[in-house]
């Protein structure tokens, strides 16, 4: 790709007009962040009056808590069943919308209204459609038999959440799969037709390799999307319960900073957070991306 | 290897637009018949509706006896070349090689064979672990030509397979994929809208226009007899030169050439059929001013402007022309070489 440079007339003025994007970053993100990291080494006392120094005191404490690695195993089967749920629907509905020509359009659009949709929003209208007393699905679900409480069944609840932060993903999922779906030649899969691959064989040896740059992208997306904007779900339904059940990590860190008040270990799991987010996109860069050059 | 028969082949596109208007064609086994047009005359429909891409509106298309109008294309057991190739990005040579074979079960020794002796053909057996990528326009077209060949299919099928290719390798292409084909004596059908192209791998050409055939038959017999106004301008290049009847009367001052049938309006002559000179040998003299000289090597295209024709007519000198433009060139037409045509039916009278 070409880059375009251009020459300004004073040697400031690049710097002032990046001044406000950098100013935002340094005082919302950058700094925020390294308070984190600090008092992620502090304890402070319930009142305020007094932070101590404790090394990696919060950290120990995190690794041996039940509890957290409760919130961490919930956090591992949340992530993988959205990500799941959301590429795996979102592919099929691409899929769908590929092979219409005139129509196509318009259900693209209708597919991508949940997108614009606020997580809090989303999460409170699954809420409401599962809602042990008013709910219309819940009410459905009774009349098949199925008695449904999330408040009190854990199972239940994480199929919630599960359900509301996936829906408003597929739409996110939806649009790159249809872009990456109308980038495949149709001579490809006219040329396999002949070449005796049905329909589905097509779809798994010729689509599906030719996607993988974008469903590779949509995988680390998605986990990210899992990992950090699924908080709006989760407060607006669930909020972390029955007994812990739905509590994952990055709702975690708010729950013990925010409301149990214990800000060292808050900042100690958000930076734990962070680091296991790291890791998965290292590996996933180091050892899928390769694979999926062609 | 298979006959192709085509009767009352129809195509109507969703919303009633027919493209292909009842068309019959028996293409004999062994055969190699090159479809040729302009843009939009239904070629590469036709040969898409063959190789089972397209649906047949009407009509029956059948290969090797058996009408395949429901078959899907892996069930016709045809192979096509793709005009950009459609070699599947993400496999290496091999694995493009392997792939229609793999899909219909044959036995591993088999395909390790059958893919060596195609790369061996083709010369491509350096590259059969790269993937297309890495290859050049003519490397990748080889390719394609192998997928096709490995699979041993009852048709080839063609849709202007060199398109996309420089006009040196082009030409070498094109010897290379007649020579093959004789070799293999595998029925083909051939998709193009260069003359040239379809008139030295032909065994058959058919000339379509609109949805409809024109003309059917061997290259020289189309050079020769051009069946109507169509064929008569589209083979042959430069193109024959089309004048009326009246016009060339009144330009003359000749009476009507007794030999020509009775209601010809238009006469059409090949440009290397014009005579050159004063006293050439024609029955008719004709004079006009050199407007431009093409020389092409060994001939010269020359475009002369004729008081009281529209288009200036082009003859072909053998050699270097002496003549310099804005000349004055006197050339005659000798009537056994006048093509006639009736305007109203656009058909050739003879």
């Amino acid at each position: 790709m070409q880059t375009k440079r251009t020459i300004f007339p004073n040697r400031w003025l690049p710097y002032g007009l990046l001044a406000p994007q950098l100013a935002i970053t340094l005082v919302f993100f950058i700094w925020p962040a390294l308070q984190a990291v600090k008092s992620s080494f502090e304890r402070e006392d319930p009142f305020g009056f007094k932070t101590t120094f404790i090394w990696f005191g919060n950290y120990a404490k995190l690794l041996a808590d039940p509890l957290y690695l409760n919130s961490l195993w919930r956090t591992l089967i949340f992530a993988v069943l959205v990500t799941a749920i959301a590429m795996g629907v979102s592919l099929i509905l691409a899929v769908a919308v590929n092979r219409l020509l005139r129509s196509g359009r318009v259900y693209t659009t209708l597919l991508v209204w949940p997108y614009a949709v606020a997580p809090v929003v989303a999460g409170i209208l699954w809420w409401f459609m599962f809602n042990p007393s008013i709910g219309i699905l819940s009410y459905l679900l009774g009349q098949l038999g199925v008695t449904w409480n999330h408040r009190v069944n854990a199972d239940q609840a994480m199929i919630l959440i599960v359900l509301a932060a996936s829906w408003k993903q597929i739409s996110y999922n939806f649009l790159f799969f249809v872009a990456g779906l109308q980038s495949v030649p149709a001579s490809l899969s006219e040329a396999a037709a002949i070449d005796g691959a049905g329909p589905f064989k097509r779809f798994w040896t010729i689509v599906v390799p030719l996607l993988s740059p974008t469903t590779f992208f949509l995988l680390i997306v998605n986990i990210n999307y899992a990992m950090f904007d699924t908080f709006g779900v989760i407060d607006a339904t669930t909020s972390g319960g029955p007994a812990q059940s739905t509590n994952i990590l990055v709702y975690k860190v708010y729950a013990d900073g925010f409301l149990g008040l214990n800000i060292g270990s808050s900042a100690a799991q958000s930076v734990l957070l962070m680091l296991i987010v790291i890791i998965l996109i290292v590996v996933q860069f180091r050892f899928v991306e390769r694979r999926v050059q062609y | 290897m298979a006959a192709i028969e085509l009767s009352g082949v129809k195509k109507t596109y969703p919303g009633g637009i027919e493209v292909i208007h009842g068309l019959d064609l028996a293409i004999a086994d062994g055969e190699m018949v090159v479809l040729v047009g302009p843009s939009g005359c239904g070629k590469s429909t036709l040969l898409r509706m063959i190789a089972g891409l397209e649906t047949i509106t009407d009509g029956t298309i059948s290969i090797g006896g058996a009408v395949v109008n429901r078959r899907e294309p892996a069930e016709r057991d045809v192979a096509m070349v793709f005009q950009n190739y459609a070699l599947y990005p993400h496999m290496t040579v091999r694995g493009n090689l392997e792939y229609g074979l793999r899909n219909r079960g044959t036995p591993r020794a088999e395909i390790d064979a059958r893919v060596e002796a195609a790369a061996r053909t083709l010369e491509i057996a350096p590259f059969l672990d790269r993937k297309p990528r890495q290859l050049s326009g003519g490397q990748r077209q080889r390719v394609a030509m192998g997928r096709a060949i490995v699979r041993q299919p009852k048709a080839f099928l063609f849709d202007e397979p060199l398109s996309n290719l420089d006009a040196k390798l082009r030409g070498q292409m094109r010897i290379e994929i007649r020579r093959l084909q004789r070799a293999l004596g595998t029925t083909s059908v051939y998709v193009t809208h260069d003359q040239l192209e379809a008139m030295t791998l032909a065994d058959r050409l058919v000339v379509m226009n609109g949805g409809h055939i024109e003309q059917v038959g061997k290259p020289t017999e189309l050079y020769d007899r051009p069946a109507s106004l169509f064929v008569a301008g589209f083979i042959g290049s430069p193109p024959m030169n089309l004048i009326d009847i009246e016009t060339l009367r009144a330009l003359t001052g000749a009476a009507f050439p007794p030999s020509l049938p009775v209601g010809t309006d238009i006469v059409g002559i090949r440009p290397d059929a014009i005579m050159m000179g004063p006293a050439g040998g024609g029955d008719i003299s004709i004079s006009g001013v050199v407007e431009l000289i093409e020389p092409v090597g060994g001939e010269s295209h020359l475009y002369v402007r004729v008081a009281g024709l529209d288009q200036a007519m082009v003859i072909v000198a053998q050699g270097r022309s002496v003549l310099s433009e804005t000349g004055r060139l006197d050339f005659s037409l000798p009537v056994a070489a006048l093509h006639p045509f009736s305007r109203a039916t656009g058909k050739r009278l003879r």
